[in-house]
């Protein structure tokens, strides 16, 4: 074996047990690695005593503020379970019904989740105005064809 | 030796790839100035506003395409570094830390860019998921990369210990790329690069594309310039040495 070959064989061994390693780390932290949990996720584990984050689209009609008050009601859903969220601060602009969002905060009781930040959650969907108001008329618009 | 061996060893003569620089310099700048004044008319002036973002969506001519680079001039980095270690060729070396700067630069646009755009969108300038974290790291890669060919006085060894570190960075660039996949993140996931059609629509992604060659362009006419004055550099080093010895 040349030494050429030799420091090639070395490097691919090496990449690969790196590799490995790698994989096997990131898949130990899976579950620290995501940024939320979804409401489905959080039902289903024990009512954690920290403040988590919970992802899902703001369900269409959920939408209630207080009032004469800066506290907002909504309920953050996945399609399986439909969380009910109190926030009370300003909402960012993507911030809307049918809209991702991001939420952190801790689950109160009655398990209703009292937020301390609202994070739009934009999807990967660019198009312009006019394409997104055909799309709507000709009904194909988000989930209807999906 | 096969043919395709015996041009990566012609061309890794120094003074062939002087050569071959200077009748490449001149397209690649013009080519690179062209694209930037086209893709900067489309994405800022034609291209229409987005149905959400509004014009906010422009950031993405720029961030998108500096996010790509970002992780393109890491791979080059890599492979060179590969090379550098198991064939000794001097001017993989040069490459490889010829790039570094001009990485980590895309990296700083992408990650200033993406916080513009996350302050009005998302409603926050920075969060700690995933994508975001890992592109950090990128960047900390990029100045470990450059901090470390310079540590050592021996040019070679520092040369070597950087190559190393790039290769074990790489492990890195598939994290970004399929972090908004394996992950839940707040970054939204890939709209060019998926298995159907692009989520984007054709008035955006030409003003993209086109950013994005741009980008390339300049990527590659700076590294041609960088590697041209390393290599100079080391013909004057290597003469100083030679008439400091006659002396």
């Amino acid at each position: 074996m040349t030494r050429k070959r030799r420091r090639l064989v070395a490097l691919g061994v090496g990449l690969t047990l790196l590799a490995a390693g790698a994989a096997l780390v990131l898949n130990a932290l899976r579950d620290t690695l995501v940024f939320f949990y979804s409401p489905t996720e959080l039902t289903a584990a024990a009512p954690p005593n920290r403040p988590v984050r919970i992802g899902g689209l703001v369900e269409e009609g959920s939408l209630a503020r207080d009032a004469g008050q800066a506290t907002v009601r909504f309920r953050v859903t996945d399609l399986t379970t439909a969380m009910p969220v109190e926030f009370t601060g300003v909402l960012p602009d993507l911030f809307a019904e049918g809209q991702g969002v991001v939420v952190q905060g801790m689950l109160g009781a009655g398990g209703v989740f009292v937020a301390s930040e609202v994070l739009a959650k934009h999807d990967e969907t660019y198009m312009p105005a006019e394409v997104a108001e055909a799309l709507k008329k000709s009904g194909r618009w988000r989930g209807t064809d999906e | 030796m096969s043919a395709s061996m015996s041009a990566f060893h012609r061309l890794a003569n120094p003074t062939r790839f002087l050569r071959l620089a200077d009748a490449l310099l001149p397209w690649s700048a013009g080519l690179t100035v062209a694209l930037l004044a086209l893709g900067l008319y489309l994405g800022l002036v034609a291209a229409p506003p987005d149905y959400l973002q509004g014009d906010t969506v422009r950031i993405m001519y720029v961030h998108v395409p500096a996010a790509w680079m970002a992780l393109f001039v890491y791979t080059t980095i890599a492979a060179a570094s590969a090379v550098a270690l198991v064939w000794r060729h001097a001017l993989a070396d040069v490459i490889a830390q010829a790039a570094s700067p001009l990485g980590a630069g895309f990296t700083v646009v992408a990650l200033a860019t993406g916080s513009l755009w996350g302050k009005p969108m998302w409603g926050t300038w920075w969060v700690w998921d995933a994508r975001l974290t890992s592109v950090l790291i990128l960047l900390f890669l990029y100045l470990g990369h450059m901090a470390l060919a310079h540590a050592f006085d021996d040019r070679a060894r520092g040369a070597r210990a950087a190559a190393i570190l790039a290769l074990v960075g790489f492990v890195n660039v598939p994290i970004i790329k399929f972090s908004v996949d394996w992950w839940s993140t707040l970054h939204q996931p890939a709209s060019v690069s998926r298995l159907d059609a692009p989520a984007i629509d054709p008035l955006m992604l030409w003003p993209l594309l086109c950013m994005a060659l741009a980008f390339m362009g300049y990527f590659v006419s700076v590294l041609l310039v960088r590697v041209k004055a390393e290599l100079l550099e080391a013909r004057l080093r290597t003469v100083r040495y030679r008439d400091a010895g006659a002396r």
